[in-house]
């Protein structure tokens, strides 16, 4: 269901440029979408402004800071390797990348699997499970993230020496490492990706896996080699989302790592206020704060068709 | 959520293929077992990091714990302070509701409003549909700071509205304006709200307008007795997701409070900006007045307190919503 309306959509919108002015023949009609124009540009405007406003005080020296013109005189590039002079950039970047990495794995690995047993496969309880899983979409995070911190201070971390995960060793729990962040994504901790998978997976044809059954495929063959290739634009919704909402995390690494080698770059742009020493460098927290976005931008603009997409279906959740 | 798993279902015949297993299941069986094995990774999660911790945290709840020693039983101790005694969670609820009750109608509104006006058949939909929803990638602690450049003093907002001789107010030092500015913030995300609206409106049959046209009806008409019904689900679950969202405002609250290195526990100037989750966090994690924090049963017991309060509105909502949505009848998976 969920895929058909967003095609339909997209159809509808093909070949909508300045010929959807020139083909209008009714003069009012053309003054009044004429308005509907211009207002939306000035909203477009409005949306953009402070993206700009962003890039223009990224590239200004303090004396400039003050002035309101767009435009930077002269511009100061230094600003971004300033920015970047102190803190353990290298460090937080890895850190970020490690766990976003691990998280989108996770994600869309767990996900999937999950939700090709509730779509393709019949077993008792299937529904009940099913309604607790669009129950937990509702279920707001604030009960659970006390007791999931507790349960994390609880659980001993293994004795190995693994840095990629900040374990050393040493930890004596799970906090201050990454496991908080990333062994959640790998047991499906995700409602709506597995409601979305599901409903993409419904949608390919049961006989590819009766056929697949008759010439003795496992389940598990069946599920990664016939249907999964069948749903990419689906894991790329769902990969493109986990990887926004964990490289832009806050409160989870502010609440499990604790250490400052184990800061995330969202954490670590917090130590830009104190970098001047007392008031804040607007221009090099705006550097910071740029190529810190800058990643999720560059997902957005290769793969914007993805979040638009991906967007409409979470709105049918009321459907 | 009319969507229900057993819906769609044929069942089907398959010829017997036990021989070419090792197993000597039939087919519904080893179906079964696959089934389970497939969802295991959701139930360990769920069990793991979502059941037991609710039933833990209700427990806890009527406890002293504070990570250290084993929690001690004190009964309903924690929630009678809480009503009686604490002027702190008064507080941050009287914030927590302002906020849901001018934001999310504000939002709302405004998504809606500029969705149809992206329905009016203008040229470049598309590239106006990808920019407003542009600001929704630039999300986290870096938005924020460019927020509070933006609302500083002598930032951009109150250069412009110095343009047409407004005085612009200290937003985020006066503890009249910090609730406005976060409102004003927000309007830089609401394109996710305006494309799912979009979706919805798109998604009206068309017919239905072509024969309100015939019978002379005006856009106005139209808006209001075709389009508005139509997508009257849509608009209950995102308020419903707004409001269980604002309810849990955390991030950009907790970032402005504690700008220049000051300490989330007075919650901001004139304690404006102490929402519900950033009273619950200090009470977890931080310092309330005199008392060093970890003091997780009061903080449990705050946490299922503001549950209740978004399951009684959620349930309420959802009784006020059999008096104006409007379900196509035969809609299902």
């Amino acid at each position: 269901m969920a895929a058909t309306t967003v095609e339909a959509v997209n159809k509808i919108e093909r070949g909508g440029g300045w010929s959807r002015f020139t083909q209008e023949r009714r003069p009012g009609m053309l003054v009044a979408k004429l308005a509907a124009f211009l207002l939306m540009c000035f909203i477009a405007f409005l949306f953009l402004v402070p993206l700009v406003w962003m890039i223009s005080t990224s590239l200004k020296t303090p004396q400039d800071l003050q002035n309101p013109s767009f435009i930077p005189n002269p511009i100061a590039w230094e600003n971004y390797r300033d920015a970047f002079s102190f803190g353990m950039w290298g460090r937080w970047t890895l850190n970020t990348v490690i766990i976003t990495f691990f998280s989108v794995v996770g994600m869309v690995f767990s996900t999937s699997l999950v939700a090709y047993s509730f779509a393709r496969l019949r077993w008792p309880g299937r529904a009940f499970l099913f309604s607790i899983v669009l129950a937990t979409m509702m279920l707001p995070d604030v009960v659970t993230f006390i007791p999931r911190f507790i349960i994390f201070s609880e659980l001993p971390a293994p004795r190995v020496n693994f840095p990629l995960f900040a374990l050393d060793g040493n930890n004596a729990s799970w906090v201050n490492t990454f496991l908080p962040l990333i062994v959640p994504d790998f047991l499906a901790g995700s409602a709506f990706n597995i409601f979305l998978m599901r409903q993409f997976m419904r949608g390919v044809p049961m006989e590819l896996s009766e056929a697949a059954r008759i010439d003795g495929a496992s389940e598990f063959r069946i599920y990664w080699n016939v249907v999964l290739p069948l749903c990419k634009p689906a894991l790329a919704t769902i990969a493109i989302f986990t990887f926004q909402s964990s490289w832009q995390d806050f409160m989870g690494p502010l609440l499990y790592l604790q250490s400052e080698q184990n800061y995330t770059l969202q954490i670590g742009l917090r130590t830009f206020e104190f970098a001047a020493g007392g008031a804040p460098n607007w221009s090099w927290m705006m550097a910071g704060s740029l190529i810190v976005m800058l990643p999720v931008l560059i997902v957005f603009v290769l793969f914007q068709q993805y979040f638009i997409e991906g967007i409409q279906i979470s709105g049918m959740g009321g459907r | 959520m009319a969507e229900s798993a057993q819906s769609q279902d044929v069942v089907q015949r398959r010829p017997q293929s036990a021989a070419r297993t090792g197993l000597r299941l039939n087919n519904s069986t080893r179906e079964a077992v696959n089934g389970w094995l497939f969802v295991m990774p959701w139930v360990i999660g769920f069990a793991l990091f979502t059941a037991i911790p609710m039933v833990f945290s209700f427990y806890t709840s009527f406890t002293n714990y504070n990570l250290i020693r084993s929690p001690q039983w004190v009964g309903t101790r924690h929630y009678e302070n809480i009503f009686t005694n604490d002027p702190y969670f008064w507080k941050s609820l009287e914030n927590t509701f302002w906020m849901v009750g001018i934001r999310v109608p504000i939002v709302m509104t405004l998504a809606l409003a500029i969705a149809i006006l992206l329905n009016t058949k203008i040229p470049y939909e598309r590239v106006f549909r990808t920019i407003v929803y542009l600001p929704n990638v630039l999300a986290g602690a870096a938005a924020v700071y460019l927020w509070q450049w933006i609302l500083s003093p002598t930032g951009l907002l109150n250069q412009a509205l110095e343009g047409v001789g407004i005085d612009g107010p200290s937003w985020f030092t006066n503890p009249n304006w910090t609730k406005p500015a976060l409102v004003v913030m927000g309007l830089w995300w609401i394109g996710g709200n305006i494309i799912i609206y979009l979706a919805a409106i798109k998604g009206v049959p068309q017919t239905l307008y072509e024969a309100a046209s015939i019978d002379g009806a005006s856009p106005w008409h139209k808006l209001r007795y075709i389009t508005l019904p139509m997508i009257s689900p849509t608009i209950f679950f995102q308020v419903i997701t707004s409001i269980i969202g604002t309810f849990q405002i955390f991030t950009t609250a907790y970032i402005i409070i504690t700008t220049g290195g000051l300490s989330p526990a007075e919650g901001g100037p004139g304690r404006s900006l102490l929402f519900y989750v950033i009273y619950l966090y200090n009470r977890a994690f931080g310092k309330v007045g005199s008392s060093r924090g970890f003091d997780m049963g009061y903080a449990s017991a705050l946490a299922w307190i503001l549950f209740v309060i978004i399951l009684a509105i959620t349930l309420f909502q959802l009784w006020l919503s059999k008096r104006w949505v409007y379900y196509e009848s035969g809609e299902g998976g």
